[in-house]
């Protein structure tokens, strides 16, 4: 049996509007993953740091307020020096197109807009989290 | 089928039995559910007998007229028509007093202000978590030179311009900076006129924007009202809102219904704080979403104002009829909108925006079509402002009060939104209040069901959404948006730290002592506010002090 893949859904930054950030929790939940959701108000640091004791596969960012491009940086920098490269950063909110390329840049391909259905969510990052070595 | 003539059958079941069964196996109707936006399941028809036991005196009534299902005014829009205030902020001050000049020059009869997330949140620009945010979603404001910045030119002693401030746990603070500046304009606060949303209830519930615990967050509250009704006796000293509740995916009866509980919890604390109820109920004001399903929309703001009216004649045994009457802001739903094909969202919103004309708004603020991308631009913010000088001015529904009364569908829609909610606020008073609720997570639990439900029916395209999960288009250009860089937040930083150079220290650490005194103990927490606020302390230090004082509220999350 393949193990469930482990997702920390985070909310950075001040911003409180959460229905995004809850209802794809739920959604990853009910596809048979294992979610953790941080809550409101993180820090890139307490993230990351979720991210490693949780020993996630996957980071989903929710982000409406424009900070990303102060936030998204910050994060993928500190996974690199956890040594989390591997850790799958995925960002959903709102993200003007300019910044899609640099997003990119910086390691986060999956970026999902508003509309995005929940079921293209599910398939991108179950193709695209990391791959579990099982324990012998 | 039956075969023997039913004598109670009523004219709807023989139309159903006679007209519609044929009907229905010639063609059938479409597979449906046949249900409002909120899941609510809509009949194909109604009739006379729906409405039979509404008695039209005592449970409608005509406009002006108690309990105001009809609205407030006997004249409706034939007096005046509502206030076009069309929400703005961003960046630095002077870019946000900018575009409210240019507003007013377009016509706007009243200013909203935006405020960024560090101000919401009671922090300045140097701390970690406005890393970023500042100037981003609003204006940044840190002290009152700010705000003598952002009313520069703009004549706060004039009574035709009315500002509404969109702030909740540091209301007082801007409040206390927007009085001060006011004074400076040589206005009187006797006379002047202005709202502040000043709502944490709805924060815990639904936007998270709080700082300290609830309790400390109704004493602030309750200060406010004391003080405007001595002090500022024209100023609308709290904006019960629904609109973040439903923008959090509550239904449209869950909007109402836990709206108008979090105003009867104010009401409540209120008068447990001493004062009297006529006092300052009537300057309590109310603001609402207003969503895509059309009919449930106008039912709701019809059964809001029966509900409240009832409730402050029969609970709180309110005397005075302006404290029966709801008064109510409409924006029409930011959730709506879509960022694929966003000029489709002029019409989504000149639709909502007619649902709230059609519901008796008092004042309305129309969503712009880019705002699925970002802030919008001059020209996208001008459009929304037309979309009501349209309805306004083109489409003849001002003409008369309340067109929809007498509709069997409203009518019963209006009477299914009031029992629903009764029921609602049964449930939260048996658990003690709405502070109780939201302490247990109640509310918060409802809304996400409720979202989550929504969410699963567009999935499975139950819900239609124009361009996202039909009528897709793959070939799209995209559009200009206005993109706010850190130009503001640069200059943001620069400033507080001059400010912090040349101000008077000591004079800002003895009135900041003051507020902790006061908040400590007993007395109104606005009278040192604007003494912290003379001495230009800013935002996040007059929260610090009350954060030391009080703690910080932190919510375990529901999902």
């Amino acid at each position: 049996m393949s193990q469930k893949i482990r997702v920390v859904i985070a909310k950075p930054g001040l911003d409180g509007h959460d229905r995004g950030a809850k209802v794809i929790a739920r959604a990853l939940r009910d596809a048979g993953m294992e979610v953790i959701y941080t809550g409101l108000r993180q820090t890139p640091e307490q993230i990351v740091s979720a991210a490693l004791q949780e020993d996630a596969d996957v980071i989903g960012l929710s982000i409406l307020s424009g900070a990303h491009m102060h936030i998204c940086p910050r994060v993928m920098t500190l996974l690199k020096e956890k040594g989390l490269d591997d850790v799958q950063v995925v960002i959903g909110g709102i993200i003007p197109d300019v910044d899609l390329p640099k997003l990119n840049a910086m390691g986060i391909r999956g970026v999902f807009l508003p509309g995005t259905p929940m079921q293209h969510i599910i398939d991108y990052i179950t193709a695209n989290a990391r791959v579990r070595v099982e324990p012998v | 089928m039956k075969s023997v003539v039913d004598r109670t059958e009523t004219r709807k079941g023989r139309w159903e039995r006679e007209v519609v069964g044929p009907a229905l196996r010639r063609s059938p109707e479409r597979p449906g559910p046949f249900t409002t936006i909120s899941g609510r399941p809509i009949e194909r028809l109604y009739a006379p007998e729906d409405v039979g036991a509404i008695d039209y005196d005592r449970d409608v009534n005509n406009p002006g007229e108690f309990p105001y299902v009809r609205g407030i005014h006997p004249t409706g829009y034939r007096g005046k028509l509502w206030t076009m205030r069309q929400f703005a902020g961003f960046g630095t001050p002077e870019e946000t007093n900018q575009r409210y000049k240019d507003l007013i020059a377009a016509g706007g009869t009243g200013l909203s202000v935006a405020f960024d997330l560090p101000t919401l949140m009671g922090r300045d620009p140097d701390h970690e978590l406005s890393l970023g945010e500042v100037g981003k979603c609003g204006v940044s404001i840190v002290s009152l030179a700010d705000m003598e910045r952002l009313f520069d030119g703009i004549p706060l002693n004039d009574p035709m311009i009315t500002t509404s401030m969109t702030i909740n746990s540091p209301a007082s603070m801007i409040f206390a900076m927007y009085l001060v500046v006011a004074e400076q304009h040589g206005a009187d606060w006797k006379k002047i006129s202005g709202t502040i949303q000043n709502d944490i209830l709805k924060e815990f519930i639904a936007q998270k924007e709080y700082i300290f615990p609830p309790r400390a967050s109704m004493r602030l509250i309750t200060d406010v009202f004391g003080f405007c009704s001595k002090e500022v006796p024209k100023w609308n000293t709290i904006s019960v809102s629904g609109y973040h509740i439903r923008e959090a995916g509550s239904t449209s009866l869950q909007e109402l219904a836990f709206t108008l509980r979090d105003g009867l919890e104010y009401v409540q604390y209120g008068v447990d704080a001493g004062l009297d109820v006529d006092d300052f109920v009537p300057r309590m004001s109310f603001f609402f979403n207003s969503h895509s399903d059309f009919f449930e929309e106008i039912a709701k703001y019809r059964a809001a104002r029966k509900l409240w009216a009832g409730a402050m004649k029969n609970r709180f045994g309110a005397k005075n009829p302006r404290s029966w009457q709801l008064r109510f802001h409409a924006q029409t739903a930011g959730v709506s909108l879509t960022a694929q094909q966003p000029y489709n969202n002029v019409v989504r919103t000149a639709l909502q925006a007619l649902a709230a004309v059609l519901g008796g708004a008092n004042s309305l603020h129309t969503n712009s079509l880019d705002e699925a991308l970002a802030l919008p631009t001059r020209e996208t913010a001008t459009i929304a402002l037309r979309t009501q000088q349209i309805i306004a001015h083109e489409s003849g529904v001002t003409t008369v009060v309340d067109p929809l009364g007498g509709s069997y569908f409203i009518e019963k829609l209006t009477r299914d939104m009031e029992e629903g909610a009764l029921h609602y606020w049964d449930t939260i008073d048996r658990m003690g209040g709405m502070v109780e609720a939201i302490e247990r997570g109640y509310p918060q639990m409802e809304i996400a069901e409720a979202s989550y439900q929504f969410q699963q029916a567009v999935e499975r395209k139950d819900k239609t959404i124009v361009g996202v999960n039909d009528f897709r288009q793959t070939d799209e250009k995209p559009i200009e948006i206005l993109y706010i860089d850190d130009t503001a937040s640069d200059q943001q930083l620069a400033r507080l730290a001059d400010l912090k150079r040349t101000r008077d220290h000591d004079r800002v650490r003895r009135t900041l002592d003051a507020l902790k005194d006061v908040a400590r103990g007993q007395g109104n927490t606005m009278v040192p506010l604007l003494e912290c606020v003379r001495a230009y302390a800013t935002v996040g230090e007059m929260c610090d002090a009350l954060r030391e004082v009080w703690g910080e509220y932190e919510e375990v999350p529901v999902i």
